[in-house]
């Protein structure tokens, strides 16, 4: 299998930049996730590491190997798409033989591998049928085994999952998933969906407005978040983020009686990012923050939600921001009721509003 | 507002029945969400409601009174589609207002006014409101389709799956903002959708709706916690509660292809083969727990973690609060909270409640 990195990989259209300059190694055999809104310049990081787009700048390397300017089928990388683009016309064998035999694979060799795959993928009782015939799960499964069917150096894949409904994507992200622990090839993954890049990622490359805005396992994006962008995007619903005053260890919330203290460890950190200005974000996931009422902060319900095995509590802690905090479910709030509760001071996290930077604790040398 | 119910409704196309004897109410000040997979007759309910398609058989009452001779226009029902249908080349302020400018109303305008900025106001739009709509993005437009509902004062909100085009952050918000709106105003609505997150956690009751037939009706407790077929059990509900197959034999149920069996819930008729239901976070690993299985994947959503354990030849989805840090490959063990267990008849009827 293989080894892919980008150096300053960048791409522009006309003056416009859909990737800037970005750095990336992807580990053999690692799953990495591209993630972001649309238009974060995810998928034309894919296309370029396919070939199927060209480089403005940079230098992209498979097994070390230059491959900035080879044609995609000189790449050895497979690429699944979010619409299958499969043959209709033809059974789902032939699509999925439909590479081996364009190597010019012996007859048995094909029979072998198609055999092999649609195992691994649980499609034997489909290989006769039409794909047109098919349900959207079955012609994905038959679109990922035409791309396992090479045992390519790397898989490449465009929101494959994109499509399906809710209960499918379900499915098939777990298979996926699955399929990538028992065949351990690399794989470069795109999504929009951060719930997916969560579930799957080895690693998460976060992407916005075509610059990369962080890199790294999904604990370490979820739990330590490195902007205000990344802290919102991930998790459903997003980190909590408060604008504060801080003073004294204290982050108070200007107009009302709340106030949080700043964990002295944070203190050295925040007060050196901040420079003398008073303004910072207070962040914290929904879990981090507990009911209680000798809870340090207050605020009124906003609205409450049932989410299944627990309730989400949406709180309005002045006058425009609604946080939400997870509670156990079966409890009954009345909007407008007011509530306290106290933040887990190892989940508290700080930003500076100024850089939309996340303030990075020192590490005691 | 008013209180609106559906007697015994029944329509027909061309080789389907939409609608097969449809009879629940939606109260006065009432969230009621009709749940349901595509072809369930979700948007046949809204369109026959609003007077848009006529009903073959029953009867649609609003306060008591029928209104089945009456056209669209004079049902006074506010809709709110999924493809927001504003006027591009007219100001939001003037979206807003349209309505209430119909030559029926006579209304004047500075009442006109009034409403509209009260309207804009619990939306969040009134900034936007000398702006085009065409320059509007998806989630502002959805905002000003839902005010141009709300200044009419409707009897009833018909909405179709409004927040189906938006992406997931901004659904998320809305969600918890026509929550709002709707309990501080004590609107009535009847809120269409396919997504059973929307439903859990908008909803004061569910209806839940499957090829023309009602399924369920309970609140979102109700559904989540005694779904009344194995159809609502699995629609609601993500991952998807396990669903085994099982034999009981005295006392004790043993769930096939595995080990793993439980007690016979206390004093339950149950037949000798059933299917059992157990939602993932009833399944807890615990090294206390009496049952062993081997971690298969794991999935770290943030939030909550769902592990795949292999037990016998049977994959059971377990939710954990949190980032976990079981790890592939390894030995668990783990307890079934068997107090939430749900038992359905191989028909996929729910046996008790």
């Amino acid at each position: 299998m293989a080894k892919i990195e980008l150096q300053k990989v960048e791409k522009k259209f006309g003056e416009l930049h859909a990737v800037k300059p970005m750095d990336l190694t992807i580990n053999d055999g690692e799953f990495v996730v591209l993630l972001g809104p649309s238009g974060c310049g995810k998928t034309t990081t894919l296309r370029m590491i396919s070939g199927l787009e060209t480089v403005t700048g940079g230098k992209i390397l498979l097994d070390g190997r230059d491959v900035t300017w080879l044609h995609p089928s000189e790449r050895d990388i497979a690429f699944v798409f979010q619409f299958y683009a499969l043959y209709p016309h033809i059974s789902a064998r032939d699509n999925i033989a439909f590479p081996l035999r364009a190597q010019g694979e012996s007859r048995h060799a094909v029979e072998q591998r198609v055999k092999e795959v649609s195992a691994l993928l649980r499609i034997e009782h489909l290989l006769d049928q039409r794909p047109g015939k098919l349900s959207g799960g079955d012609q994905q499964r038959i679109a990922l085994a035409r791309a396992l069917v090479r045992k390519p150096a790397a898989f490449l894949m465009d929101e494959p999952l994109g499509a399906l409904d809710a209960d499918l994507r379900e499915t098939m992200r777990a298979e996926i998933k699955r399929l990538h622990i028992d065949q351990h090839a690399t794989t470069v993954y795109v999504t929009h969906d951060q719930i997916e890049a969560m579930a799957m990622g080895d690693r998460i490359v976060v992407m916005s407005e075509a610059l990369v805005q962080q890199i790294g396992p999904p604990a370490e994006v979820y739990y330590d978040p490195a902007n205000l962008f990344v802290a919102k995007f991930i998790g459903s619903p997003g980190m909590n983020l408060v604008s504060a005053v801080y003073q004294d260890g204290v982050a108070r919330i200007p107009g009302t009686e709340n106030r949080c203290r700043v964990p002295a460890e944070w203190q050295p950190a925040v007060q050196s990012a901040l420079q003398g200005e008073p303004e910072i974000i207070l962040g914290f996931r929904p879990e981090a923050a507990h009911l209680e009422p000798s809870g340090e902060l207050s605020g009124e319900v906003y609205a409450t939600e049932l989410q299944g095995a627990y309730a989400v509590l949406h709180v309005n802690v002045n006058t425009s921001e609604i946080v939400h905090i997870r509670t156990d479910r079966l409890i009954d709030y009345a909007i407008g009721e007011t509530v306290r509760f106290s933040i887990d001071p190892k989940m508290v996290r700080f930003f500076n509003p100024k850089t939309e930077l996340a303030i990075s604790r020192q590490r005691s040398s | 507002m008013s209180n609106v119910e559906l007697q015994k409704v029944s329509k027909q196309f061309p080789g389907v029945k939409a609608l097969d004897a449809v009879s629940f109410d939606v109260k006065d000040g009432e969230f009621c969400v009709l749940l349901g997979p595509t072809g369930a007759g979700k948007t046949t309910t809204l369109r026959v409601i609003a007077g848009l398609e006529r009903q073959d058989e029953g009867s649609v009452l609003f306060d008591g009174a029928p209104v089945d001779g009456l056209p669209p226009a004079e049902r006074d029902v506010a809709f709110v589609f999924q493809q927001y249908s504003l006027y591009p080349t007219m100001s939001v302020y003037d979206n807003l207002a349209f309505p209430l400018r119909a030559p029926s109303r006579r209304i004047a305008e500075d009442q006109i006014r009034r409403r509209v900025e009260e309207a804009a106001e619990t939306l969040r739009i009134s900034h936007l409101l000398d702006r085009k709509t065409a320059h509007l993005s998806g989630g502002e437009m959805q905002r000003v389709s839902i005010g141009r509902a709300i200044v009419r004062e409707p009897r009833i909100f018909l909405m179709d799956e409004p927040l189906s085009n938006l992406d997931a952050k901004l659904r998320e918000a809305l969600r918890v903002e026509l929550q709002h709106l709707q309990k501080v105003h004590g609107s009535t609505t009847l809120f269409v959708t396919h997504d059973q997150i929307e439903a859990l956690t908008m909803a004061d009751r569910i209806v839940v709706l499957n090829t023309g037939k009602i399924v369920q009706i309970g609140t979102p407790e109700d559904i989540y916690d005694r779904p009344a077929t194995i159809f609502v059990a699995q629609l609601v509900g993500t991952p998807r509660i396990n669903l085994l197959k099982s034999r009981r034999e005295d006392s004790t149920l043993f769930i096939e292809k595995s080990q793993l069996h439980l007690p016979v819930p206390d004093g339950k008729q149950l037949p000798s083969e059933l299917l059992i239901g157990i939602r993932p976070e009833d399944i807890v690993p615990d090294l206390e727990g009496k049952f062993l299985g081997k971690v298969i994947l794991t999935e770290p959503l943030g939030v909550q973690t769902v592990i795949h354990i292999r037990s016998g030849d049977q994959t059971l989805l377990s939710l954990i609060p949190g980032m976990a840090d079981l790890r592939i490959g390894e030995e668990v063990r783990f307890k079934i909270i068997h107090e939430r267990l749900h038992c359905f008849s191989l028909q996929g009827v729910r046996i008790f409640t």
